[in-house]
């Protein structure tokens, strides 16, 4: 018998039945094991799995079938042989039934247990070959859309394949555009959790009240318009992940209820009575100093250490810039194919110009940038007035002549002309870039007098603040 | 080197030349003095009356106390054998200990066509497949070796007196510690 041996554990209560075929499995070369009745079986099987349980049908105290049908909830691809000296047409109908994979009349003979073991190591190794291919082609697809050569992110990257395997808590900190959501997918699609569901909620977009009821559901008159019971996102996540992004943003009240089914992992829907129990992985994310927060006292600080298990910083685009042409290389590839647009790369200065840029909107800008740059580009390879970067490569908040320095409407001022002007004026991707929503944004326009294209907008003079 | 004793315990008297055959055979396998071995005790409470067969656990323990000192004793007998849950075997080894028997009357299978040079080949094959597991060797997938599993005795006739390069290299080895965990 070649590769690994084949395990199979004996279960009789005739100690003479276990020696008997024992002896003769594993000269067959089978590693055996034997038990002598069914929850020593289950016991053993809970430790550690095996391949075939060939199992006696009569036994005191648990029978055959029960075995059969217990070992299958711990081990469904277990290879369960029921041997009997009483078959009957009932029993072997009820053994297959619970999904036995044959049935042997004691005593067998040779020849016949033979031919089923060698059919069972056959299936067994092609179930493991499955396997294998599946882990294969599975291994690191959580993080195929993570690229990076930084070594940074590539510590980042290792860190979260470590956790990835646990059920700890994870806290990823990170400037907008980072790639925080990517990673807390990455995380919870190489986690053992991965089959069932990710749920993300975004903390900053929604009331209290509405987030409250958004994480924790709500029972039918709860509140005014609650007409119906509504599950929340801690229930729909059950089993898998929740992604709660913008933690920092949150309200005392919830930040009150989130550290009680953190601690619990129960919580009641809004309006309900039952205590509703979960199992739930958190991943939490914030662009904010959480640190400064417990100190100003606007973060709990019994809920920051409920989140700070496994901490991970991702850097923002401007300190690993050697990412951006693999990054770049990446979005084109992906756009091109969305598109239906042959796009070839971009050209030397265009580069130049990515490289040059600070990506105040790291990751998410730069791939906007470059979706703009495919819309507008009419050959194959992208130039630099594609991309519409700002004129000044780095715009930051420079000293105005005279020594003076901005006030802060000044500074946000330039910063959303330069990134309304990076957009050609596209409201919606702008908004993306300086991730806040359309409504801020347009607000803000109007607050300093900018129009579409960045520039300032004549129309609107009583909002219009120089810097 | 200790040798590996050959012991007819069968009801009837042995064929002429068939233990000669077998002892040779032996002899060439494991690269060590088979002899034979004779007493006038015969295996005592080795027939289970309800299934008419001798249980080969009862002939190894007995080989243990009234066989030879040293060295593997292989037994043949005339009797058909068994082990509890298997309906009949050609033969039956302690993998890795010192006794093993095998019997002529499962092997007997179309010999009176065939003529006796077939029950001859065939005992040889077993003898030497029994006392391979006593050297410790498992079944084997190499095609021919005879370590191979011969459930029936199509499967015996299908295999040669030889052991493969990988049993011989086995053979070799220093008695690995048995993994079987009881």
């Amino acid at each position: 018998m070649s590769g690994e041996r084949i395990k199979i554990l004996v279960v009789d209560d005739e100690e003479i039945v276990r020696e008997s075929l024992g002896g003769w499995l594993e000269k067959d070369g089978y590693l055996v094991e034997v038990a002598a009745d069914g929850p020593s079986a289950l016991a053993r099987l809970q430790a550690e799995p095996r391949a075939v349980l060939v199992a006696d049908l009569k036994m005191p105290g648990m029978d055959g079938l029960q075995l059969l049908e217990q070992a299958k909830r711990i081990q469904p691809d277990l290879a369960v042989v029921i041997m009997t000296a009483y078959a009957t047409v009932d029993t072997a109908v009820s053994a297959m039934k619970l999904g036995a994979y044959d049935y042997l009349m004691k005593p067998f003979d040779p020849e016949e247990l033979s031919l089923m073991m060698q059919k069972i190591t056959a299936q067994q190794a092609l179930i493991r070959e499955n396997a294998v291919l599946r882990q294969a082609l599975k291994k690191d697809q959580g993080f195929r859309d993570l690229v990076s050569r930084s070594p940074g992110m590539q510590a980042v990257f290792e860190m979260a394949r470590s956790a990835a395997r646990t059920s700890s808590t994870v806290l990823i900190l990170g400037e907008s555009g980072t790639g925080k959501e990517v990673l807390a997918r990455a995380i919870h699609a190489e986690s053992p959790r991965a089959a069932k569901a990710f749920v993300a909620v975004s903390c900053a977009s929604l009331t209290e009240s509405l987030l409250e009821s958004e994480l924790f559901g709500h029972e039918r008159g709860a509140f005014t318009g609650a007409n119906a019971r509504h599950k929340g996102k801690f229930e729909a996540a059950h089993g898998g992940t929740l992604f709660l992004d913008e933690i920092g943003d949150i309200g005392p009240k919830l930040q009150l209820d989130l550290l009680r089914v953190l601690e619990e992992r129960k919580f009641h829907r809004i309006g309900g009575n039952d205590l509703i129990e979960v199992d739930v992985r958190i991943v939490a994310a914030t662009n904010r100093d959480l640190k400064k927060a417990v100190a100003s006292g606007a973060f709990r600080e019994d809920l920051f250490y409920r989140l700070d298990v496994v901490v991970l910083s991702l850097p923002p685009l401007r300190q690993r810039k050697e990412d951006i042409p693999l990054l770049a290389e990446r979005f084109l590839e992906r756009l091109s194919v969305e598109m239906m647009k042959p796009i070839e790369g971009l050209s030397a200065e265009a580069m130049e110009g990515l490289l040059s840029y600070a990506w105040p909107g790291n990751v998410r800008e730069l791939r906007n940038a470059l979706e703009r740059a495919a819309v507008v580009a009419r050959t194959p390879v992208l130039q630099l007035s594609d991309l519409g970067l700002p004129a000044r490569a780095e715009p930051g908040p420079a000293a105005p002549a005279g020594g003076a320095l901005p006030s802060l409407d000044a500074v946000e001022r330039r910063h959303i002309a330069a990134v309304l002007s990076s957009t050609g004026g596209n409201v919606s991707q702008a908004a993306r870039v300086l991730d806040i929503d359309r409504v801020t944004l347009y607000s803000r326009m109007r607050k300093y007098g900018l129009k579409r294209d960045g520039e300032e907008d004549d129309t609107d003079p009583g909002h219009h603040q120089h810097s | 080197m200790e040798p590996i004793f050959l012991w007819w315990i069968g009801e009837g008297p042995a064929q002429a030349g068939l233990l000669e055959h077998v002892r040779l055979h032996l002899a060439a396998a494991f690269q060590r003095p088979a002899l034979p071995w004779d007493g006038p005790e015969r295996p005592a409470g080795a027939l289970d009356p309800r299934r008419g067969q001798h249980a080969t656990s009862v002939i190894l323990t007995w080989l243990l106390q009234a066989g030879p000192p040293a060295g593997k004793v292989l037994a043949v007998t005339d009797q058909d054998l068994f082990i509890p849950i298997l309906t009949y075997v050609f033969g039956e080894a302690q993998l890795g200990g010192r006794a093993a028997v095998c019997s002529t009357a499962r092997l007997a299978e179309g010999v009176a066509l065939a003529g006796p040079r077939l029950l001859v080949e065939r005992l040889a094959k077993e003898a030497v497949h029994e006392v391979g597991h006593a050297f410790g060797l498992r079944h084997c997938d190499t095609l021919g070796c005879v370590m191979g599993r011969s459930p029936g005795v199509a499967g015996v006739d299908q295999k040669s007196h030889q052991l493969c390069t990988t049993c011989r290299r086995r053979l070799e080895e220093p008695p690995a510690r048995r993994p079987h965990v009881r």
